[in-house]
């Protein structure tokens, strides 16, 4: 017979993954294939009380989706029946691109974006002359251009099917 | 930072944190502005997107400065950024001067993110963490500033005759405002001794040596008998700042009770 105690941490461990399940349908509204989950801008939810507090570490400082995300994830938890949500920006730990999961990265290709490289927080120009063709998967490519249509996408070309095609770049 | 840590800082302290924050952020959204007036006039699409992309980053860190200082009692973002006069700016006279050329903008993008990129690696140590924690989040930011920064001095310094005679005339126009980016400030022996920020005199010293040596690779020299231009840390700017203030601040003070 489980005590009242492991009751509580179960329900508890329930309400988080009901939260992280919610988040999952919260899409960068840029790039509408990829959750804030796969993008990795949420370290954290905590739930005290019945008050979820969900922390985001926004993209690019100056990313004009941030609002509307922040605003996307507090109504996906309010939706899922809880009262009281919070979403704190914070700047710790700082976001980069090394913290897209694997499913994220596989989405991003999907959509026509190429992969940031792994950086460890310092980005070298090898890592964004070296970019395979999301299309064709050629390393025949060439850097055209560091910023793009969006401040998270450089924009290249691939010389095996002629096309050009956006990065997303590493940070 | 938690509010009881922020009421902890000795008020001499917090003034100089404050004053910092100021520079800081009206560097760069009088920069951000500046370089938002090459969206749709660039020489070729690739440096339209350039300028355009960077002047949002720039907005978007003087953002992160302003927010900080809204954390410390000043008033918030918007008000800062819009309902002030000019000489309650801190900025430096580099962000302030006209656009000019596309040699001045490229060399002016050049030796400010230089100058942006040696102070945020010092500020990444701060012991104010709420500013290293800004200062390690925008450094990859700032990486792509630099990268363009150098490439394009790179490319015009020494293209063609016109192209090296132009930036060398920005470089040596300039190079006496880009000083002016280390105007020493009565906080400075405050901010070393807490260990907020090294002295702008040892900023600069760093910055000069390597600015010196990047230009030399792409042909270009810095003038060595430059005397720096100063005042823009105490509210004294050329009238340049003025026009784009007027420019800046016309629509928001329409109704500045609106909700954007």
């Amino acid at each position: 017979m489980p005590s009242d105690t492991d009751h509580i941490l179960e329900q508890r461990a329930s309400d988080t993954d009901r939260v992280w399940a919610a988040l999952e349908n919260v899409k960068d509204p840029e790039i509408p294939l990829i959750s804030v989950v796969d993008l990795g801008i949420i370290p954290e939810v905590q739930i005290e009380d019945g008050r979820v507090t969900v922390q985001m570490c926004p993209t690019f400082a100056g990313c004009p989706a941030l609002d509307m995300m922040r605003e996307d994830v507090r109504n996906a938890v309010l939706s899922e029946g809880f009262e009281a949500v919070q979403v704190d920006v914070v700047f710790d730990p700082p976001w980069s691109t090394d913290r897209i999961t694997p499913k994220g990265r596989r989405k991003l290709k999907e959509f026509g974006l190429a992969p940031p490289t792994k950086c460890n927080g310092n980005v070298t120009g090898d890592m964004l002359d070296q970019v395979r063709c999301p299309y064709c998967d050629s390393d025949r490519t060439t850097l055209e251009s560091i910023f793009g249509p969006t401040l998270c996408r450089a924009i290249h070309y691939c010389n095996s099917c002629r096309q050009s095609f956006e990065q997303f770049k590493p940070v | 930072m938690s509010q009881e840590t922020i009421e902890q800082l000795k008020p001499q302290v917090k003034t100089a944190i404050v004053d910092l924050l100021y520079r800081l952020a009206d560097d760069h959204l009088i920069l951000g502005h500046r370089n938002s007036e090459w969206t749709g006039l660039a020489p070729i699409l690739e440096a339209d997107i350039a300028f355009s992309s960077m002047a949002q980053d720039k907005m978007g860190h003087a953002l992160a400065f302003y927010r900080l200082l809204h954390e410390l009692g000043e008033p918030d973002p918007d008000t800062n950024a819009f309902l002030r006069s000019g000489e309650q700016y801190r900025c430096c006279s580099l962000v302030c001067l006209e656009r000019g050329d596309w040699a001045q903008s490229v060399v002016r993008h050049f030796l400010f993110d230089e100058a942006t990129r040696i102070r945020f690696e010092a500020l990444e140590q701060s012991s104010y963490e709420p500013l290293a924690k800004v200062a390690r989040k925008l450094r990859g930011e700032l990486k792509y500033h630099t990268m363009h920064g150098q490439m394009n001095l790179d490319k015009l310094g020494d293209a063609t005759e016109e192209s090296h005679q132009r930036m060398q005339k920005a470089l040596d126009r300039l190079f006496p405002h880009a000083l002016g980016i280390f105007e020493p400030t009565e906080w400075d022996e405050t901010l070393a001794a807490e260990g907020i920020q090294p002295r702008e005199t040892e900023l600069c010293e760093t910055w000069r040596s390597q600015v010196t040596d990047l230009c030399s690779e792409s042909g270009l020299a810095v003038p060595d008998d430059s005397e720096p231009i100063y005042g823009g840390r105490v509210g004294k700017h050329p009238e340049d700042l003025k026009k784009l203030l007027d420019d800046m601040q016309k629509v928001y003070r329409l109704d500045p009770d609106s909700e954007w």
